[in-house]
């Protein structure tokens, strides 16, 4: 058998981003705070035993931001987030996969309603 | 053998083999400078095997591609010499791989469409561009990105497994159908319900073993059938001649023959019912042999299984043959299909024929209102014109 050098077959890594609307996450009581770091606790370990799990974190919401621009007058701060969106990113986990099917696999599997799957260049 | 019909002969079996080994953005340009050399090569000395000579010249180019490009030649594929043909079943499996590559759900619908007309059938990308409506350049450009998107996200060339399977294979036909039904609807370009039957024949035969793929190929059979009778140029708004209108000695029987045969094997999923339905249609002698209720009985099924509002609506259709107007009305009941002419126009012509024509007049004048098809709307005007006629004539 021929080897494959398609890039499928080595290891990709893919940054997972969650989005999602800083209110939802603000106005959660406590019960569901606790039940969405224990989901994420679990994802992390299945990730972690799979060898896939390279870091991730959860992020301030987005109203803490600074948007910071060059332009040719100087620096430009902006308060907030680059783009005004209603969801908006609030954390990421950068993982190892075979290929996308694998990094979307993972993207399912977190406990999250919408997951951004980017490949990290190389 | 001229480069030509080497071309046409091989070019998409060359390229799915060699985008299994190399991925499809450097198998393209690879081959596409081994069919270079064969145009400068083959007048002077005609390759006794024009398959392999091809696949020599493109493997060594993709591999000096690669090098130049950097990889490392421990993770270059081995290239040895005389190295052996791979058989049909190899062949075979490269082309499913290339083909679930092309319709992978991580690409838009229309670019799943257009790679897999480029590479999976093998057009030219002028006539892609062409069937899109976009120039060649555009199209060119839109190739190009989808196999850097390939590339780079990494989408594996690989057939899925296990419970992804039924998932993808499904996106798979429902790519395959989208191409056959944008050639076969009404003004739609015939070459393209061609190459879409040529597609599901051949996912068919690679894979042999899912009920659905015999189910697709007869569904795309029965309809491209009856081609030659749905067309008539001296029909306003399209030349498209209405199914009860056709003529029915202008079906091809034997292609007909051939999907009934396909569907002692399709199962009953969705495009076995969908086809079952068209068998009906197709083994009616007259228009008025119809088989309605089995035809209702098979749009139920196939509304358990897809929910769909749209299938209702054919479904109220053949109710409405089978047991009266009445029937079919009732089962319009509270659906709704915002913006579709196709709905009011239903309703319009089943209260016609309760008699009730002073309604029927407004539910054409609803649908004319929502329909922008040309062909459409001239058979929603005479209607309507009928109708009117009937209400002075004493109706209503």
């Amino acid at each position: 058998m021929t080897p494959r050098i398609g890039k499928g077959r080595e290891a990709v890594k893919y940054l997972l981003m969650i989005y999602a609307a800083d209110q939802t996450w603000a106005e959660a009581d406590e019960a569901t705070r606790e039940q969405a770091y224990a989901a994420h606790e679990a994802f992390g370990r299945m990730l972690a035993e799979r060898g896939a799990m390279i870091g991730g974190e959860e992020l301030a919401p987005a109203a803490s931001a600074t948007t910071v621009r060059a332009t040719p007058g100087g620096f430009v701060l902006t308060d907030g987030p680059y783009a005004e969106t209603a969801e908006q990113l609030g954390g990421y986990y950068l993982v190892e996969a075979a290929g996308l099917d694998e990094a979307l696999d993972y993207a399912k599997a977190l406990p999250a309603h919408i997951v951004e799957v980017r490949p990290i260049a190389g | 053998m001229n480069v030509e019909d080497a071309y046409r002969e091989h070019w998409t079996r060359l390229l799915a083999s060699l985008a299994a080994e190399f991925g499809l953005d450097t198998a393209e340009e690879a081959l596409g400078e081994a069919y270079a050399r064969a145009c400068e090569h083959w007048p002077e000395q005609p390759p006794g095997n024009p398959a392999g000579w091809l696949r020599t010249v493109a493997r060594r180019a993709a591999l000096d591609r690669l090098r130049r490009a950097g990889v490392a030649a421990r993770k270059l594929p081995l290239l040895a010499e005389g190295e052996p043909q791979a058989g049909p079943v190899g062949i075979a499996d490269d082309r499913l791989r290339l083909m679930f590559t092309c319709c992978h759900p991580a690409l838009a619908l229309p670019v799943r469409i257009g790679l897999t007309l480029r590479y999976v059938t093998g057009l030219p990308t002028r006539t892609v561009a062409r069937l899109f409506l976009v120039g060649e350049a555009t199209m060119a450009q839109r190739l190009t990105r989808a196999r850097r998107k390939i590339t780079e996200a990494g989408i594996g060339y690989r057939v899925p497994e296990g419970p992804q399977l039924p998932e993808r294979l499904a996106g798979v036909l429902h790519v395959v159908y989208l191409v056959f039904t944008e050639g076969y609807r009404p003004g739609g370009d015939t070459a393209l319900a061609t190459e879409g039957v040529r597609l599901a024949r051949l996912v068919r035969e690679l894979m042999p073993g899912e009920p659905e793929t015999a189910a697709l190929l007869a569904l795309v059979m029965l309809q491209h059938a009856r081609r030659d009778a749905r067309r008539d140029a001296r029909r306003a708004g399209g030349g498209e001649v209405l199914l009860p209108d056709q003529d029915r000695t202008r079906w091809h029987t034997g292609e007909i023959e051939e999907a009934l045969g396909l569907l002692e094997r399709a199962g009953m999923g969705r495009y076995a019912l969908e086809a079952r339905i068209a068998a009906a249609h197709a083994t009616a002698a007259r228009a008025h042999d119809t088989d309605w209720d089995l035809i209702a009985a098979l749009y139920a099924r196939l509304e358990e299984i897809t929910g769909s509002a749209m299938v209702r609506l054919n479904r109220a259709v053949a109710v409405a043959e089978a047991s009266g107007p009445a029937a079919g009305l009732g089962l319009l009941e509270g659906l709704e299909l915002p913006g579709q002419a196709m709905l009011p126009a239903v309703r319009a012509e089943l209260t016609a024929r309760l008699g009730e024509l002073a309604a029927a007049d407004v539910l054409y004048a609803a649908a004319l209102e929502l329909s922008g098809e040309e062909h459409q709307r001239a058979w929603l005007l005479t209607r309507r014109a009928l109708n009117a006629a009937r209400r002075s004539a004493g109706g209503s």
